[in-house]
C-alpha cells in the first residue's frame, strides 16, 4: 500500500486562485467544521480557550508581500492544504502503509487505524500539508472531502469539498486534472497554473493561478477621484440662503 | 527540526549498541562464557534499549508492530525489521558461545553485515529527506557508521582502532557540518519557489495563518539551540574524538581509561547528535518565512 500507483485513472484536486482569493478564511472555518465532524478522527484543539489555543487544521491562508522595483507592493493571500502529489513523498515513507494514494482518483489518505503517529509523512512533506492530532496521535490531512464528493445523501450542489463550496469569492476550484477539457485544466492551461517547489519533484496536483499584472495607476490618484471633487460651499437661491440662515442660529 | 530526546537516545545508544554487535558478531574480542555476556548484554541492552526509546515519541506505540509491514519502500520499515534480523541472529550466536561454548562464526559474520545494514537504514531515515537539505547529503549514512563503528570498537577495548575510527569519526562529523551549512541554499527552494510568486518580485510573509503556533511550527521550525551551535559544536569535536584519542594515546586497555574516553564521546555524541535535528531546517519554514539567508 505505501508503494505509489504508477497512475491513476483520475487525479483530482483543486485550483486555487491567487488573483481572487481575498484571505477571509472561510475555507479554513468550514474545512475544520466538516473534518472535525465526519471522516476519521475529529480536529482536536489543545487550550482552546485559554491563552494559547493549538488546534490542527487542514487548510491554512498564509499572507504573503510582494515587492518589486517600480511596482506597488502587492498583498497575496495563500490557502495551503495537500496538493495530493503524484510523486508523494510522504506515502512511500510511511512504515505501517496507513498512507497511500489512491488508485481510482489519486487522492492521498491516512487510513487512520494502522496509524502509528511516527510523524515521517509529515517530514517528507514539503508542503506542511500534514498535521499530527494531538488528542488522537494520528496523522491528519486533507482528505479533499472524500466523504462529500461521493456522498449520495446530500444535494449534488454540495458534492465537492467544503473549501470549495465555502468559499465567497470563488477563489478556489474542484476538478480531474486528469481530463485536459476539464474546468481545472483548462484553468490550469489558461491562466499558467503553477507547481509549489518543483524542484523537489513531488509533482503536486493542485495548481495556483498567479495574481494578474495589476494596472499601472503611477500618476492617478484614483479613478474615482472626479467623483469627489469638493461639493461648492456657496450655494445660491433659496436652499442657499436657508443654508447661512440656520448656520446663524 | 525539533530535537526529540527519544529519538536522539535512540540513534545515538543502538547506534552503539550495534557498534559493539558488529564487533562481538566477527569475534573481537575473543571472549567466552560469563565475560561474553556481560559483552552481549551491554551490546544489547543499549541496542534495544535505543529502539525501545524510540517508540516513546510515537502517537499510538500500541501499534508499533505494523510498522515491519512496509520494507519495500520505507527506510524506517527496513530499520525495524533489519533490527529484529541481527538482534535474532547474534542472539544465537551469543547462546552458543555463552552456554555451549561454540563459535558459529558464519552466524556470527551474518549477524554483523545485519547491524550495519541496520544503521545504514536509520541513518537512511534522515538522509532521504529532500525537505531537509542539510541531511540530504552523502555523509549522513557514513556519518552514522563512522559513529557505530568508532562507539563499537571503544567498546569492546580495542584501543588503536578506536582511536584511529574516533579521529575518523570527528573528521566526518565536521564535514558534515561544512556541507550542511551550505545545503539549504544550494537546494535552491526558497520562499519565492515555495509560493511560486518569486518571478513577480522579493516575497515575505506579511501575516501568519494562525496567531499561535502550531505541530509545523513546534516539529519543523525550532530556533531555540541555534544561538548557542558555534560553541556546541566545538564542544562536539573536543568530545567526539579529540579528548577521547588523547586518553587512549595513554591506554593500554584497562577500563579506567576506555570508560572514561567512552564518556566524553557520549557527551560529544549526545552534542552533536541534538545538533544534528537542531540545526536542520526543513523547507516548510519558508512558508513562515523563517529561512533569512
Amino acid at each position: 500500500m505505501t508503494t505509489l500507483p504508477a497512475s491513476t485513472a483520475k487525479k483530482l484536486g483543486l485550483v486555487i486562485d491567487l488573483d481572487i482569493c481575498v484571505g477571509c478564511h472561510a475555507c479554513v472555518i468550514s474545512c475544520k467544521e466538516w473534518n472535525t465532524s465526519n471522516y476519521g478522527a475529529p480536529l482536536s484543539d489543545m487550550d482552546a480557550y485559554g491563552e494559547n489555543p493549538v488546534g490542527t487544521f487542514l487548510n491554512r491562508v498564509h499572507t504573503f508581500e510582494v515587492k518589486s522595483a517600480g511596482c506597488n507592493a502587492q498583498t497575496v493571500h495563500f490557502p495551503k492544504s495537500c496538493l495530493h502529489c503524484e510523486d508523494a513523498p510522504c506515502v512511500t515513507v510511511c512504515p505501517t502503509g496507513a498512507s497511500y494514494k489512491r488508485v481510482e482518483d489519486g487522492i492521498v489518505l491516512v487510513n487512520e487505524s494502522d496509524c502509528i503517529g511516527c510523524g515521517l509523512c509529515a517530514w517528507a512533506c514539503p508542503y506542511g500539508a500534514r498535521e499530527m492530532d494531538a488528542a488522537e496521535g494520528v496523522m491528519k490531512k486533507c482528505t479533499l472531502c472524500v466523504d462529500r464528493i461521493y456522498n449520495e445523501n446530500i444535494p449534488e450542489i454540495d458534492r465537492e469539498p467544503s473549501c470549495v463550496r465555502t468559499c465567497p469569492a470563488k477563489a478556489r476550484h474542484f476538478g480531474d486534472f486528469a481530463d485536459p477539457d476539464s474546468n481545472v485544466s483548462v484553468m490550469t492551461r489558461e491562466r499558467g497554473g503553477m507547481e509549489l517547489m518543483p524542484e523537489l519533484a513531488t509533482k503536486p496536483v493542485n495548481r495556483y493561478l498567479p495574481p494578474r499584472p495589476k494596472a499601472d495607476i503611477s500618476g492617478d490618484i484614483d479613478i474615482l477621484a472626479p467623483l469627489l471633487a469638493p461639493v461648492p460651499e456657496n450655494k445660491g437661491g433659496f436652499m442657499g440662503w436657508l443654508d447661512k440662515a440656520l448656520e446663524a442660529i | 527540526m525539533h530535537p526529540a530526546p527519544s529519538v536522539i537516545l535512540f540513534t545515538t545508544l543502538s547506534g552503539l549498541g550495534f557498534g559493539m554487535l558488529f564487533f562481538l558478531g566477527l569475534g573481537v574480542p575473543e571472549i567466552s562464557g560469563w565475560t561474553a555476556f556481560g559483552y552481549f548484554f551491554i551490546g544489547y541492552a543499549l541496542a534495544v534499549g535505543g529502539l525501545l526509546s524510540s517508540t516513546f515519541h510515537l502517537g499510538n506505540p500500541q501499534r508499533a508492530m505494523k510498522a515491519f509491514k512496509q520494507w519495500r519502500s520505507s527506510w524506517l520499515s527496513r530499520e525495524g525489521v533489519l533490527a529484529v534480523l541481527a538482534l535474532g541472529t547474534l542472539g544465537i550466536y551469543a547462546a552458543a558461545l555463552i552456554f555451549l561454548d561454540m563459535k558459529l562464526p558464519v552466524i556470527g559474520i551474518i549477524g554483523s553485515v545485519l547491524t550495519v545494514a541496520t544503521v545504514y537504514c536509520t541513518a537512511m531515515i534522515y538522509g532521504q529527506m529532500k525537505t531537509i537539505p542539510r541531511w540530504n547529503q552523502m555523509l549522513t549514512p557514513v556519518l552514522y557508521l563512522v559513529y557505530m563503528f568508532a562507539g563499537g570498537a571503544l567498546l569492546t577495548r580495542q584501543v588503536p582502532l578506536a582511536a584511529l575510527l574516533l579521529a575518523l569519526a570527528t573528521l566526518v562529523q565536521m564535514l558534515h557540518w561544512v556541507i550542511g551549512d551550505k545545503a539549504f541554499v544550494n537546494a535552491g527552494s526558497n520562499i519565492g519557489t515555495a509560493t511560486g510568486l518569486g518571478n513577480l518580485g522579493q516575497v515575505r510573509l506579511l501575516e501568519s495563518p494562525h496567531s499561535g503556533t502550531n505541530y509545523l511550527l513546534k516539529e519543523f521550525a525550532y530556533e531555540i539551540g541555534r544561538k548557542h551551535a558555534a560553541k556546541l559544536r566545538i564542544i562536539s569535536v573536543l568530545c567526539i574524538g579529540l579528548l577521547p584519542v588523547m586518553i587512549l594515546s595513554f591506554s593500554t586497555g584497562g577500563y579506567l581509561t576506555i570508560v572514561s574516553a567512552l564518556v566524553l564521546h557520549m557527551v560529544g555524541l549526545f552534542a552533536s547528535r541534538w545538533l544534528f535535528f537542531a540545526q536542520a531546517e526543513h523547507v516548510v519554514g519558508l512558508y513562515y518565512d523563517k529561512h533569512r539567508a
